[in-house]
């Protein structure tokens, strides 16, 4: 087994995993974005309490959480040792260091932006996961048999989106998310040797877009709720003929 | 003198460069003033001026690592103005010339800092960890007897070139420099590259990249984190896709070498 563990502790192994966890969680952000856009539709959260009773119950989706909760946690583990590594490879700083002329501030704070993910992280699963997993959540209610003792985690997220400091919270992780993607998305690529002069500009901007993207949709979510919506995630009536008018130009 | 520019007006300059007696002793900055450099001199004569002038003085001289002074043997390993060999873009510290500066400008002038690179005194530094990487792998084997002929083995000319390209690596060590993480990626990655790319390179093709990434993290260099300073800083322009490479050869060797150790 030792060539096992030879190449897994190696400083290119241990980018191998990263890249691959990165890229993993990546496909992650996807489907979360996904489900999580059914927030937006108007029908007092019905939809997105479905969706999240199906995710929080169902057996296949159940099993790969287990996959995520190690991506995240191989990601988190290899950042600390690399970084270990890194740091003790330059015990000695410079007294004048110029980087910003050579390189991309994204590039240089991975350590950074990640450990702010992993703040917001933290809360985040506290608040959502945590109460919809182990209790903590008021029922829908309501007549339809079938999805009255569902958990309300819409009213959940309508409440904690109406806190200033949440919106904040979340706001600004996603910048750190993006940031992270902005270099994290191509280097992942770089990293298992996926390098081309015919396709490595075009990873790279998709890269870009990728992180442009999720995080402002993300970050879009408290946003909206903050913004727009009153206590109950009905549109306040200020904003409310507005969107109407914008949704049916959409349609 | 042949070729000098008449308009070329002497410059005055502040140095402020870093003085440290012996390999563990407690270094620091020190300061010194240097008249009527001409911006037609390279960076390293502007330093022979600074040394001539502490000798008259009785002091000791400023050690920095110097050999060909024309850009190819790699020695002349110094940080300039927070930069690996200065401002100027594909160049070595010696072929840096002093027009890249102004009269009345400041210059900090540091050894390159990497705990691999140990510090001999004051700008000199030890790079040796880099042979012992090129002793590991980064060579071919060959019969000795008669010369071969010129071109008996046949290799396409786009393969050859990248190959050169590869090659061109002088060892200065300005990768590891201006990497924040004092990674050796882009140094070992161009010679690995440089013999995968190569027939004659085929035979030891997986026991290189195996042992010299294996030297590699012994001698205590950082992981490549992608951020491309190492490339932007190379004066020969070795470029991030032969870290690719390097990574696809150390994949493949580990998972296709019958080395079980
Ligand atoms: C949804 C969350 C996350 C995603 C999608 C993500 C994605 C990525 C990707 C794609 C890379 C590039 C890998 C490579 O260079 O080969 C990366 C690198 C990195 N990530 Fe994350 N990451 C996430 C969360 C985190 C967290 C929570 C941490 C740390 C606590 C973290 C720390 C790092 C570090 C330090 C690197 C750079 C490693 C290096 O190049 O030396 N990431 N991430
Ligand atoms: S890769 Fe470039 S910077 Fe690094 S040692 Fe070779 S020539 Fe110097
Ligand atoms: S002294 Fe040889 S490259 Fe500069």
């Amino acid at each position: 087994m030792s060539w096992i563990s030879k190449t897994f502790s190696s400083s290119i192994g241990r980018k191998i995993v990263m890249s691959l966890t990165g890229l993993f969680l990546c496909t992650f952000l996807v489907v979360h974005l996904v489900g999580n856009l059914q927030l937006f539709k108007h029908d007092g959260g019905t939809a997105f309490n479905v969706y999240s009773h199906f995710m929080g119950t169902n057996p296949i989706i159940r099993t790969i959480e287990w996959g995520l909760v190690l991506g995240f946690g191989f990601h988190i583990y290899e950042a600390l040792m690399l970084t270990r590594r890194n740091q003790g490879a330059r015990p000695q700083k410079y007294v004048a260091n110029h980087s910003e002329q050579n390189s991309e501030w994204t590039s240089r704070n991975m350590g950074i932006l990640g450990s702010l993910i992993l703040i917001f992280l933290i809360v985040h699963l506290y608040n959502f996961f945590w109460r919809a997993r182990f209790g903590g959540l008021d029922k829908i209610g309501g007549t339809d048999v079938e999805t009255r003792d569902y958990d309300n985690l819409y009213m959940a997220v309508v409440s904690s989106f109406h806190v200033w400091w949440y919106v904040l919270l979340y706001v600004a992780a996603q910048f750190s998310l993006g940031y992270h993607l902005w270099h994290g998305f191509g280097s992942g690529f770089q990293t298992l040797g996926l390098n081309h002069r015919k396709y490595t500009p075009l990873i790279k901007a998709v890269g870009y877009g990728f992180a442009v993207v999720v995080s402002a949709a993300f970050a879009a979510m408290p946003l909206y709720f903050f913004l727009f919506t009153d206590d109950n995630g009905q549109l306040t009536s200020a904003v409310s003929p507005l969107v109407h008018s914008l949704t049916l130009a959409l349609k | 003198m042949a070729g000098s520019n008449p308009n070329a007006k002497p410059m005055n300059l502040t140095l402020n460069v870093w003085r440290q007696p012996s390999p563990k002793a407690q270094g620091k900055i020190v300061e010194y003033q240097v008249k009527d450099i001409s911006p037609e001199m390279s960076f390293l004569e502007m330093l022979d001026v600074l040394n001539e002038d502490l000798l008259h003085k009785g002091e000791d001289p400023v050690a920095f690592d110097h050999d060909c002074r024309e850009g190819i043997c790699g020695s002349c390993d110094l940080f300039i103005n927070g930069r690996s060999h200065g401002p100027e873009k594909g160049t070595t510290t010696c072929q840096l010339h002093m027009r890249k500066f102004s009269d009345g400008d400041t210059i900090t002038i540091e050894p390159w800092r990497a705990n691999s690179f140990p510090i001999n005194k004051d700008l000199s530094v030890d790079r040796s960890a880099f042979d012992r990487i090129i002793q590991a792998g980064g060579y071919v084997s060959v019969n000795t007897g008669g010369a071969p002929d010129g071109n008996e083995i046949p290799i396409p000319k786009d393969i050859a070139d990248r190959a050169f390209e590869a090659a061109t690596c002088i060892g200065c060590g300005a990768c590891v420099a201006a990497c924040k993480n004092a990674s050796a990626m882009l140094f070992v990655s161009a010679k690995v590259s440089q013999l995968a790319l190569l027939p004659q390179g085929d035979v030891e093709r997986k026991t290189r990249v195996e042992n010299m990434v294996a030297q590699m993290d012994i001698e205590g260099f950082g992981a490549c984190s992608n951020i491309g300073s190492c490339a932007a800083e190379c004066p020969v322009g070795i470029s991030l896709e032969n870290i690719a490479i390097l990574n696809r050869e150390f994949l493949t060797a580990k998972a296709t070498s019958n080395n079980l150790a």
